[in-house]
C-alpha cells in the first residue's frame, strides 16, 4: 500500500485536513516503531532543573585544551543572574526525583515524584483517540480543506483552525459557560511564553505585578528574568483559606506607590496553584473593580480550569466581562494544554485578550515561541472531536476526584489535613504539627526529611512565597492508586519521628 | 443628563508600542501586498509573485519519498506507550537522541570537517528565538552587537525589540563584493565608542543573507582575531550551511576553531535551523551551538520559553539519524539549489540584469542601480515600488537590508516552482525591455 505523503501540504497548510494532520501522527508512530529497534535508554523527565555541572566538565574535556570552563568574554547581567545554581528547594527536588526515580521494579527505594503537576491519569483516553483516528485517515477518510496559505507567517500565532478548535476546546473546559473568539486568541509554544509576552506588553522594567502568594514557583523565572519586572507578593493566610482579600491587594499597592514602584497589574492563578482553590464569581468581581479603579491590569492564568474536582464550578474572568459591561481591554486569560490535555512535551499554550493592541503585539512576538506544525495539524483534529472532548474532560475529572480523595484521605490517617481545594493536579498539606521550630528553618528540614527519609519530593510552601510556613504542595496525578497506600506508609515513617514525645 | 466619564486607556509597554517590530517596513510591505493579490498559475496569473520570502521548496519531494516509505511501517504496530513518555517530555535538555540527529546532520553538512558534540547543542523553537536568545546572554540593554552589512531585516527586531540592545553596522560594500574588512569592523566599533555603547560581540550571518555568498576563510580568521582582541562574543548564524551550492566553498567558523585547537573558543556561538536546509520552517527548530559552558547553561534555561514540540523532535529526529537519507538530501539539494541559482541569474542576464556571484543560499543579490533615477533610497525605493504594482514581483529593497549602497535588491528563488521562476523571469525580461524602449 502506498501512501502519498503531501509533506508540502502539511508545512503550507494546503491538501487534506486528515492527510495533512494525521500523517505525521503516522510518521509519528512509525518513529515508535523505528526506535524501539535502536532504543537508547529513556530521557530523564527533570522538566526545570539539571545536572549542568556534571555536563559542564565532560564537554569541556572533550573541546577544549587546557582552559577553565568559563570564557573570558562577559556574558550579561541578566544571564549571570540564572547561570548559579537553582537553590530554590522546587528545582533541588525535582532534581533527585529524576535522579533517584522510583521504579517499582528496578528502583523501589527510589524518590517517589509528588513535586511535578503533571497528570499522567488520562493518557489512554489520548491514545485510544489516536490508534482510532490514524486507522482512518490510513484508510483515506475525507477531510475538510484548509483554508488559507499556512506558510511560515502564518503558523506564528496560529493555524486559524487550530484557533478555531482551541476556542471551542476553552469553552467546553469552562463548562460552556462562556465563548471563546478564535480571532481573539494568540497561541504560543506552552503557557510559559504566554505569560512572559504578557510581562512584556503589559509592564516596562522596574514595573510591578500584584500577585497573591502562595504562587507557582516558576512565576519568579517566567515574570521576571527577561522583562525586567517585578513581583509583588500579596500574602494569603491559613486563615482565609488562602483566598485573596481585597484589602491585602489594597496595602500592598498602596505601599509600592509610597516606595515609587509602579504597579501595572495583578497576575493570579485560577485556579490556584498551589493551593488549589477556585475563585467565586464575587471576588473575580472584586478583582475586576479594584483593577479598574487603579487603571491596571489583570492577568488570569487559568490553565487548571479543566482540572476540577469536588462540587464547585469554575468560573473564568471572560465569565464575569461577558455578563458586565466594563472595561475589558484590562483582562488577559493564559491557557494551555499542558495541565487538563496532559500535553506538556507538545508546548501548547494561549493568551486570550480583549485588547487591540496587546493582541498585535502578542501576535507579532509569537515568532520567538510558535507551536511547531506538525503539533498544531495533530491537535486540530483532536480538539475539534468534541465528543473525544467532552469524554476526556468528564472521565478525567473524576479521575482526578478520586485520586485526590484517596490521597487525601490517606493523609488524614496521619493526622494531616489539606487546604480547601478543587482544582489542580494537587492539594496543600498542612504539615505545622509536624515542623520543630515553628519557621522557615524547620519547614526546610521537615522537606528534607521527607526527601531523603520518606523518599518522596513534595515543594515546601516557602518556595511558593508562603508566608505560613508548614505548608507543602503534593500532587498526586502523577501516580496511580496502588501507589497511594505506599507513599502514605513513608511519610507515616517521617510523622513518627516528628511527634512530639508523649 | 449623565455625563460620560471617560475611562483612562489602560497603559501598555514601551516594548508593546514600539515599531521595533519594524514591521512597517518595505521588507513587510511587500509580503502584504502578496497577501492581498497572490500569484497562482491558473487561478490568479498575473497575481504578485512571491519573491522576497527566503524559503527552500526545491527539495520537498526527497522528504516525501522518505516518509513515504518509512510510513507504512507506521500503519502496522502502532504501540503507543511511546506517544505518553514523548507527550510528557518537556525537559529543556530534550531528547537526547535529536540533539544527536543534530549534532551528527551539521557535521554532515560540514563533510565531517568538524565535530559537534550533542551536549552542546541547545535546543531552540526556531532561529529566530536562537539569536534573541543569545542577544539576551551576551549583551545588556544599552549594549551593541556589530553586524555587517547588507544583512537580513529581521535581526532588527530579533536582536533588538525585547532585548533592548542596539545594532551597530559594519558597514560592506560593493568595491570587494560587499566582504568584511578588518578596516571595517575597527570603524563600527569606534563608532559605538563614539556614542557611548559597549560592544559586546559581532554577529555574522555565514553564508550572508541577503548575499548569497559564502565568506572567505581568511575574513573569517580576520573576524576571529578582531573578537579576540576585543574580547567580545562571535555569533555565526550558519542557517544556510545547507544551502551551499558546492561543500566545499563553505567554511564553518567551526573548521576555524579546530584549526587552532579551540584556543579562547569560549566566546564563539553558532546558530543553526532547519528551516532553510530542510524547508521546514513551520516545524520550529533552532539550536545554538556554544563552546561556552556557561553560555549552555544559561541558554539552557532560557529555552523553556521556546522549547520544540517532543513531538517534532521524536519525529525529525530518527530522519536526520538516517545517514543514507542526509548524505542523499544533502547533495541533490545543493544541486537543485545550484541549478535554480544558475535559471535566475541566466535569465536575468537575459534581461541585462547583473547579480553578485553567489554560491549559496535561497536568493540572489542583484543590481538594479542602473534603473535607479539618482543614487539614493528614495530612487531605490520607488523602482521597489515599481517593481511591486507593476511587474508584480515582491522583491526586497537593499535599504531593508541596510546596505549602504543603493540599488540592490535580494531575490528569492527557491519558494517557487520552476515555472512560476519562469514566469516571474519573463516579467523582469518584458521590464527591463519596456525601460529600454522609453529610455530611447
Amino acid at each position: 500500500m502506498r501512501l502519498i505523503v503531501p509533506l508540502q501540504g502539511v508545512v503550507q497548510g494546503r491538501g487534506g485536513l486528515i492527510l495533512g494532520s494525521l500523517i505525521p501522527c503516522a510518521l509519528f508512530y512509525f518513529l515508535q516503531f523505528y526506535l524501539k529497534r535502536h532504543r537508547s535508554p529513556p530521557p530523564a523527565s527533570s522538566p526545570s532543573s539539571s545536572n549542568l555541572p556534571e555536563l559542564a566538565r565532560t564537554s569541556s574535556r572533550s573541546n577544549l585544551t587546557g582552559r577553565g570552563s568559563m570564557g573570558q568574554a562577559r556574558v550579561s547581567s541578566r544571564a549571570s543572574s540564572i547561570a548559579k545554581p537553582n537553590d530554590s528547594p522546587y528545582y533541588i527536588g525535582l532534581d533527585r526525583a529524576s535522579e533517584d526515580a522510583y521504579d517499582e521494579l528496578e528502583n523501589p527505594n527510589g524518590v517517589i515524584q509528588l513535586g511535578l503537576s503533571e497528570n499522567r491519569l488520562s493518557l489512554d483516553l489520548i491514545e485510544q483517540w489516536l490508534s482510532r483516528n490514524l486507522n482512518a485517515s490510513i484508510l483515506g477518510g475525507g477531510g475538510l480543506s484548509i483554508r488559507g496559505i499556512a506558510t511560515y507567517q502564518a503558523t506564528g500565532d496560529g493555524l486559524w483552525e487550530l484557533k478555531v478548535a482551541m476556542a471551542g476546546f476553552m469553552s467546553q473546559i469552562m463548562g460552556r459557560a462562556v465563548s471563546f473568539n478564535p480571532s481573539q486568541l494568540v497561541l504560543t509554544s506552552g503557557a510559559t511564553p504566554a505569560i512572559e509576552i504578557l510581562c512584556f506588553c503589559l509592564a516596562d522594567p522596574g514595573n510591578a505585578f500584584l500577585i497573591p502568594t502562595p504562587y507557582y514557583p516558576g512565576f519568579d523565572r517566567d515574570v521576571r528574568w527577561r522583562t525586567g519586572v517585578e513581583l509583588i507578593p500579596v500574602h494569603c493566610r491559613s486563615s482565609d483559606n488562602f483566598i485573596l482579600s481585597i484589602t491585602a491587594l489594597d496595602q500592598a499597592y498602596n505601599q509600592a506607590r509610597k516606595r515609587g514602584q509602579k504597579v501595572r497589574g495583578i497576575l493570579l492563578s485560577n485556579p490556584s496553584n498551589p493551593v488549589g482553590s477556585i475563585l467565586t464569581r464575587e471576588t473575580l468581581y472584586d478583582l475586576l473593580d479594584f483593577a479598574r479603579d487603579k487603571n491596571i491590569h489583570i492577568v488570569s492564568d487559568e490553565i487548571f480550569a479543566g482540572s476540577i474536582y469536588g462540587g464547585d464550578d469554575f468560573v473564568s474572568m471572560a465569565e464575569i466581562l461577558d455578563s458586565e459591561d466594563v472595561d475589558r481591554n484590562r483582562v488577559h486569560i493564559v491557557y494551555g494544554l499542558s495541565k487538563d490535555l496532559s500535553l506538556p512535551g507538545f508546548r501548547v499554550g494561549a493568551i486570550y485578550s480583549w485588547n487591540e493592541h496587546v493582541l498585535t503585539a502578542s501576535k507579532r512576538l509569537t515568532r520567538f515561541c510558535s507551536i511547531s506544525a506538525p503539533t498544531q495539524r495533530l491537535l486540530i483534529p483532536m480538539l475539534s472531536d468534541t465528543r473525544f472532548t467532552q469524554e476526556y474532560i468528564e472521565t478525567n475529572r473524576k479521575r482526578i476526584q478520586s485520586m485526590y480523595d484517596l490521597f487525601v484521605a490517606g493523609l488524614e490517617q496521619l493526622g494531616i489535613t489539606c487546604a480547601k481545594s478543587s482544582g489542580g493536579l494537587y492539594c496543600w498539606a498542612d504539615m505545622r504539627e509536624l515542623m520543630r521550630p515553628y519557621n522557615e528553618k524547620g519547614e526546610l528540614e521537615l522537606w528534607d526529611k521527607l526527601l531523603n527519609i520518606a523518599k518522596i519530593n513534595v515543594t515546601p510552601g516557602s518556595a511558593c512565597h508562603c508566608i505560613e510556613p508548614g505548608w507543602f504542595r503534593c500532587c498526586f496525578t502523577t501516580l496511580s492508586k496502588k501507589h497511594i497506600p505506599l507513599v502514605i506508609e513513608r511519610i507515616r515513617k517521617v510523622v513518627e519521628t516528628c511527634k512530639p514525645p508523649s | 443628563m449623565t455625563i460620560e466619564i471617560e475611562q483612562p486607556r489602560v497603559g501598555l509597554s514601551k516594548i508593546a508600542v514600539s515599531k521595533t517590530h519594524g514591521e512597517d517596513s518595505p521588507y513587510f510591505a511587500g509580503w502584504k501586498a502578496y497577501d492581498e493579490n497572490p500569484y497562482d498559475e491558473f487561478r490568479n496569473p498575473s497575481g504578485v509573485i512571491q519573491m522576497g520570502l527566503a524559503e527552500n521548496q526545491v527539495s520537498f519531494d526527497i522528504l516525501e519519498e522518505y516518509l513515504e516509505q518509512h510510513a507504512e511501517e507506521a500503519s502496522w504496530g502502532k504501540k503507543a506507550s511511546g506517544f505518553r513518555e514523548n507527550a510528557l517530555f518537556q525537559d529543556y535538555h530534550g531528547l537526547q537522541s535529536f540533539r544527536k540527529a543534530m549534532a551528527s546532520f551539521m557535521e554532515k553538512i560540514r563533510e565531517g570537517r568538524t565535530k559537534f558534540n550533542p551536549d552542546r547543542v541547545v535546543l531552540t523553537a526556531g532561529a529566530t528565538a536562537a539569536n534573541e536568545l543569545l542577544t539576551f546572554i551576551l549583551a545588556d540593554p544599552g549594549d551593541a552587537l556589530l553586524v555587517p552589512t547588507p544583512y537580513y531585516p529581521g535581526f532588527d527586531r530579533d536582536l533588538r525589540w525585547r532585548t533592548g540592545v542596539n545594532i551597530v553596522p559594519i558597514h560592506c560594500d560593493s568595491s570587494n563584493n560587499f566582504q568584511v574588512t578588518p578596516q571595517a569592523l575597527e570603524a563600527a566599533y569606534k563608532n559605538a565608542e563614539s556614542m557611548n555603547i559597549k560592544v559586546r560581540g559581532v554577529l555574522i550571518t555565514n553564508p550572508s543573507n541577503p548575499l548569497g555568498v559564502t565568506i572567505h576563510r581568511s575574513t573569517l580568521e580576520q573576524i576571529l582575531d578582531f573578537v579576540t582582541i576585543k574580547n567580545i562574543h562571535l555569533v555565526s548564524d550558519e542557517i544556510y550551511s545547507g544551502s551551499v551550492f558546492s561543500p566545499t566553498e563553505f567554511t564553518s567558523i567551526a573548521e576555524i576553531l579546530e584549526s587552532r585547537s579551540y584556543k579562547d573558543c569560549e566566546r564563539v556561538h553558532i546558530v543553526y535551523s532547519l528551516s532553510k536546509d530542510l524547508g521546514l520552517p513551520g516545524f520550529r527548530v533552532g539550536t545554538i551551538y556554544s563552546y561556552n559552558d556557561r553560555v549552555v547553561t544559561t541558554a539552557r534555561r532560557m529555552s523553556s520559553f521556546t522549547l520544540i514540540s517532543s513531538q517534532t523532535q521524536q519525529l525529525l529526529g530518527s530522519m536526520l539519524s538516517d545517514e543514507k537519507f542526509t548524505g542523499n538530501y544533502i547533495t541533490k539539494n545543493r544541486e537543485r539549489l545550484r541549478n535554480r541559482y544558475e535559471k535566475m541569474v541566466g535569465g536575468l542576464r537575459n534581461a541585462g540584469v547583473e547579480c553578485l556571484e553567489g554560491n549559496a543560499g535561497l536568493f540572489c543579490w542583484v543590481n538594479l542601480s542602473p534603473l535607479l533615477e539618482s543614487q539614493t533610497r528614495e530612487s531605490e525605493l520607488a523602482v521597489w515600488e515599481a517593481i511591486l504594482h507593476r511587474v508584480k514581483l515582491n522583491i526586497s529593497p537593499g535599504s531593508s537590508c541596510h546596505c549602504s549602497e543603493p540599488g540592490w535588491f535580494r531575490v528569492c528563488f527557491a519558494n517557487m516552482s520552476e515555472k512560476t521562476l519562469e514566469v516571474a523571469l519573463k516579467r523582469i525580461q518584458s521590464f527591463m525591455e519596456e525601460r529600454k524602449i522609453t529610455s530611447g
